[in-house]
């Protein structure tokens, strides 16, 4: 049987990671959004495991919900990207303060 | 040696050096790539912990949905590398400050809060029966028909907002405004003519 702990150290080091990526990569829209699918990720791990500690199915649940919230987050944001891309022929981060007034 | 302890182990290393590689690679179709590898271990990881109906929905939805919308995004898009790469060493210091922080103290935490091996984690939710899909289609269904059915509503939310915001009208198709022609009016459309022949 493999100890709760283990679980949770691995999803709290998949967060961390997927936070350094968006340090990491801050030209790169497109890579931060990969980011931010791994940080639901590991959110959704923890729900999970909680879940089965405390014995009940409602974390599941909700990781089913949040699927679905996030599903629909990455169609917007790369719709988003396209059309930026469309009109500015560049998806730099720093191409994107236009609305600074 | 447990064959499941060893399935964990080595799944979760997969899991977080693929998801090394996708913060880290050049190349954005490598680390797409590398992220639906990463979502494929972390299925088996969630498989181990019997959420069997959770794993088969990320490999479908995540792999099979998802991800191909994101590699085709980034085949669609012309990537400049070299400039998309611009800040990594600028920024990698603190990355790993980030990075070395966050996970250290979460995982000092739940090492000492979850240590103890007594309370390892419990396998079996009975609900109405052993089987996760129907214990989770019966709450689903019941409990929480109001979330599923919001649920619902935000992806034909998501599906409008991603077709409108691509959409591009073509100029050289012929369409119908039917809001113009309903806001016509009798003295656009009716020329009353005087017939001057008749009248006499």
């Amino acid at each position: 049987m493999i100890p709760m702990s283990h679980y949770l150290i691995v999803s709290s080091i998949l967060f961390s990671i997927s936070l350094a990526g968006i340090f990491l990569n801050r030209k790169n829209i497109i890579i931060m959004l990969m980011s931010l699918e791994l940080m639901f990720l590991s959110i959704n791990f923890n729900f999970i495991i909680f879940g089965n500690y405390l014995n009940d199915l409602t974390g599941q649940i909700f990781v089913f919900f949040i699927l679905t919230v996030v599903a629909a987050e990455s169609a917007i944001g790369l719709a988003i990207i396209v059309v930026l891309y469309r009109n500015k022929q560049s998806i730099n981060v720093q191409d994107i303060a236009r609305l600074k007034g | 040696m447990n064959v499941e302890i060893i399935i964990f182990y080595i799944f979760s290393l997969l899991l977080l050096s693929s998801s090394i590689a996708v913060v880290t690679v050049n190349n954005p179709v490598k680390s797409a790539i590398s992220l639906v590898f990463s979502f494929f271990c972390s299925a088996i990881l969630w498989l181990l912990l019997n959420a069997e109906f959770l794993s088969i929905i990320l490999i479908l939805v995540y792999v099979g949905a998802v991800m191909v919308l994101f590699l085709f995004v980034v085949m669609m898009l012309d990537i400049n590398i070299s400039q998309a790469k611009e800040g990594f060493v600028k920024y990698f210091s603190i990355g790993i400050f980030v990075f070395a922080t966050i996970a250290g103290l979460l995982s000092y935490f739940f090492y000492n809060q979850f240590d103890n091996s007594s309370k390892n984690i419990i396998t079996s939710i009975d609900l109405i029966g052993t089987d996760n899909t129907k214990n989770l289609g019966y709450l689903l269904y019941t409990e929480y028909l109001l979330a599923f059915e919001i649920a619902a509503i935000i992806l034909l939310l998501g599906i409008i907002s991603a077709i409108t915001l691509t959409l591009r009208k073509s100029t050289t198709n012929k369409y119908q405004n039917p809001s113009q022609q309903v806001n016509v009016s009798k003295s656009e459309r009716l020329r009353i003519i005087k017939d001057e022949g008749r009248e006499k």
